[in-house]
């Protein structure tokens, strides 16, 4: 097991959204403790852990939806909840677990929203605006969708439709929370793909919370893997996913063999179910008496 | 993960088509141009109405004369005349800006706490205006302005209280304290007048359920006032509605903090409360406004159509509470409370909030 690598000392932050002993919480509960990580520039990185451990707790943190109670996430070196909303919003792109689509939105509508941050009362919106969303329906294959109302959508499309609105927001970093849930899993990895390519093309650094431990290995450059709002372990899937981790963060039995498809690490639940032939060996006991 | 990648990401329907930007302006142009004809349309309805009230009813006017009167001529009637620039033309305006007032208000409410039952009249915030400005009226005897002040005060104290009391969470809470927040208030008037020992009917009318019958210009003053101030704020604070209306996480990703949802709900406040002041708690037309500005654009959230669909009711009920109920009077309350009602109603049975998250 890797434990967190201490990154103290550095004066300024080492990568562009850097967490600084971070802690988070909600009303008097206090959720991610004294964390500190460096989210690597355009690499995937993804944070895993139980429920409740706080990984989208800490993405709240470094998308500036919660106020740390001490330390700060920083970007570009200065801390996130001193900058105003709207200049964070100009550099991080975030997909939050539930947006709502209002009643009757168009999709290009809905994705143009993204362009917010870039407007103000006097610059409303202008031919860049058209272009970054042309070019955010493009990259989510959503163009053909441009006219659709939202809600009529299935939920692989207007999950990319999201997409594409914080795309359309036209930053290089991506946070997002839980893309995948709701999703089969034909739709999870194409979602998932979708987003490896961003990253590939673009060089897009993408930050996300995912539940599925082996997808989060196939496509993470970077995982982290969180417990009780602290890190565990931190690294390359090959370094985070082992027998050993996956028990303490999960507290669950495991194996872990190598992906036949992806050459990453893939983890196989030990349940309390014997095994099937087993099973069989034991009916056949029963017969045999 | 390399390996990964240039085998399965090979899809054939992912062959991504260059930015088609004219695409793009196309598609954007369908509901603006749907929204422009909506807005186009209740303009047309609400002139129509304005006309109807001006000209028919019990003393008709031509409309070369009504112009002449309007710009200060003589048409040789002193009583038409009087009757046309005393009663006809305030009542009018006021009916139109008091509507605008409800109308607006009851959709920035209905839209921020994504719930149709959470409009102003219906979580007490317009019974808090009217408690506000009985009780200087009739405790502190107060006139004009003073009153008008004070249903601002009401109602932005009856907003804050409900949401104190709800605990920040939206929703049917947020209704539930209101509605019990707002009988409350009601029996306060109730009590104001019986105390008073001046139970005026009209007056009682007025502050329970809505009526246009003291229309006169120093309420039309104060009203356009009160206007010029708030609408420019509005329509600043309303551009980022289209962001809030996506959950407070994806206004807040998209630069928009809750405070500038704080400040549209306190302008929509503002404006019934003015509303309140000067035509009194018009029953469910904040509350009826908002949706039927949606069914005409599609489903989609307009401000300004809500704001012109008010001014096209109160318009509408109160010729129709003067002239179309046989032998009586009815103030304009009456009538928008006699039609909110089976919408309420219908409302519920449908299920306020029937949508899928999203």
């Amino acid at each position: 097991m890797s434990a967190a690598t201490p990154l103290t000392g550095s004066e300024s932050a080492p990568t562009r959204l850097y967490a600084d002993g971070v802690s988070l919480g909600y009303d008097d509960r206090t959720i991610v403790h004294d964390l500190t990580v460096a989210i690597p520039d355009g690499k995937v990185t993804v944070i895993v852990g139980g429920n409740g451990c706080g990984k989208s707790t800490l993405l709240r943190g470094m998308a500036r939806l919660l106020r740390p109670r001490g330390g700060a996430v920083l970007l570009d070196g200065e801390a996130v909840h001193t900058l105003p909303t709207k200049k964070v919003a100009q550099r991080i792109g975030l997909l939050p677990q539930n947006p709502i689509a209002p009643e009757g939105v168009t999709v290009v509508d809905l994705v143009g929203r993204g362009r917010h941050p870039h407007q103000s009362a006097f610059r409303r919106w202008g031919a860049e605006d058209d272009a970054a969303v042309a070019e955010a329906l493009a990259l989510t294959d959503t163009t053909d969708l441009a006219e659709r109302i939202v809600d009529e959508l299935s939920g692989g499309q207007r999950q990319r439709v999201w997409i594409a609105m914080a795309l359309a927001q036209g930053t290089d970093l991506l946070l997002l929370d839980e893309p995948t849930t709701y999703l089969d899993v034909a739709h999870q990895v194409e979602m998932l793909d979708l987003l490896h390519e961003l990253n590939t093309r673009a060089g897009t650094t993408i930050v996300m919370v995912l539940h599925d431990l082996n997808l989060s290995a196939r496509y993470a450059d970077h995982l982290v893997a969180l417990k009780e709002g602290r890190i565990v372990a931190e690294g390359t899937p090959e370094q985070v996913v082992t027998e050993g981790v996956v028990l303490e963060v999960f507290g669950l039995e495991n194996r872990v063999i190598t992906d036949p498809v992806s050459h990453t690490p893939l983890v196989l639940p030990v349940g309390r179910r014997p095994a099937r032939g087993a099973v069989v060996a034991l009916d056949n006991m029963k017969e045999n008496q | 993960m390399t390996a990964l990648d240039e085998t399965t990401t090979a899809s054939p329907r992912r062959t991504a088509p260059g930015p088609d930007i004219e695409r793009v302006r196309r598609a954007r142009r369908v509901p603006r141009r749907r929204h422009g004809v909506v807005l186009l349309g209740l303009a047309a309805a609400v002139t129509t109405l304005f006309l109807v009230n001006l000209l028919l009813g019990s003393y008709t006017f031509t409309l070369p004369d009504a112009a002449v009167l309007a710009f200060g001529g003589d048409i040789g009637n002193p009583t038409a005349a009087y009757i046309f620039t005393e009663s006809k033309l305030p009542r009018a305006l006021l009916a139109v800006f008091v509507g605008l007032c409800f109308g607006a208000g009851g959709a920035v409410f209905q839209t921020t706490l994504r719930n149709p039952l959470a409009s102003p009249d219906i979580i007490g915030i317009s019974t808090g205006a009217s408690a506000a400005a009985v009780v200087a009226l009739l405790t502190f005897d107060l006139r004009g302005d003073a009153v008008a002040l004070a249903a601002a005060i009401g109602a932005v104290a009856t907003a804050l209280l409900v949401r104190w009391v709800a605990g920040g969470a939206g929703g049917f809470r947020l209704v539930l304290v209101g509605v019990g927040t707002g009988a409350a208030l009601l029996a306060v008037i109730h009590y104001l007048f019986s105390r008073a020992a001046i139970w005026d009917a009209q007056l009682a009318l007025r502050w329970l359920s809505g009526s246009l019958n003291d229309a006169d210009w120093s309420r039309v003053r104060t009203i356009v006032i009160v206007l010029v101030v708030l609408l420019p704020l509005l329509w600043w604070s309303a551009a980022a509605l289209r962001v809030t209306e996506l959950g407070t996480d994806a206004a807040s990703g998209l630069g928009v903090t809750p405070r500038r949802s704080e400040l549209l709900m306190l302008v929509a406040v503002l404006l019934v409360a003015a509303g309140v002041a000067a035509a009194g708690p018009v029953a469910f037309l904040a509350f009826l406004s908002g949706p039927i500005a949606r069914g005409l654009n599609k489903g989609r959230t307009s401000i300004a159509g809500a704001a012109l669909v008010g001014a096209a009711i109160l318009l509408g009920a109160d010729y129709v509470g003067q002239y179309l109920i046989g032998g009586v009077k009815m103030p304009a309350g009456v009538i928008t409370g006699a039609v909110g009602a089976p919408f309420l109603l219908w409302l519920m049975a449908r299920g306020a909030s029937g949508r899928s998250p999203r």
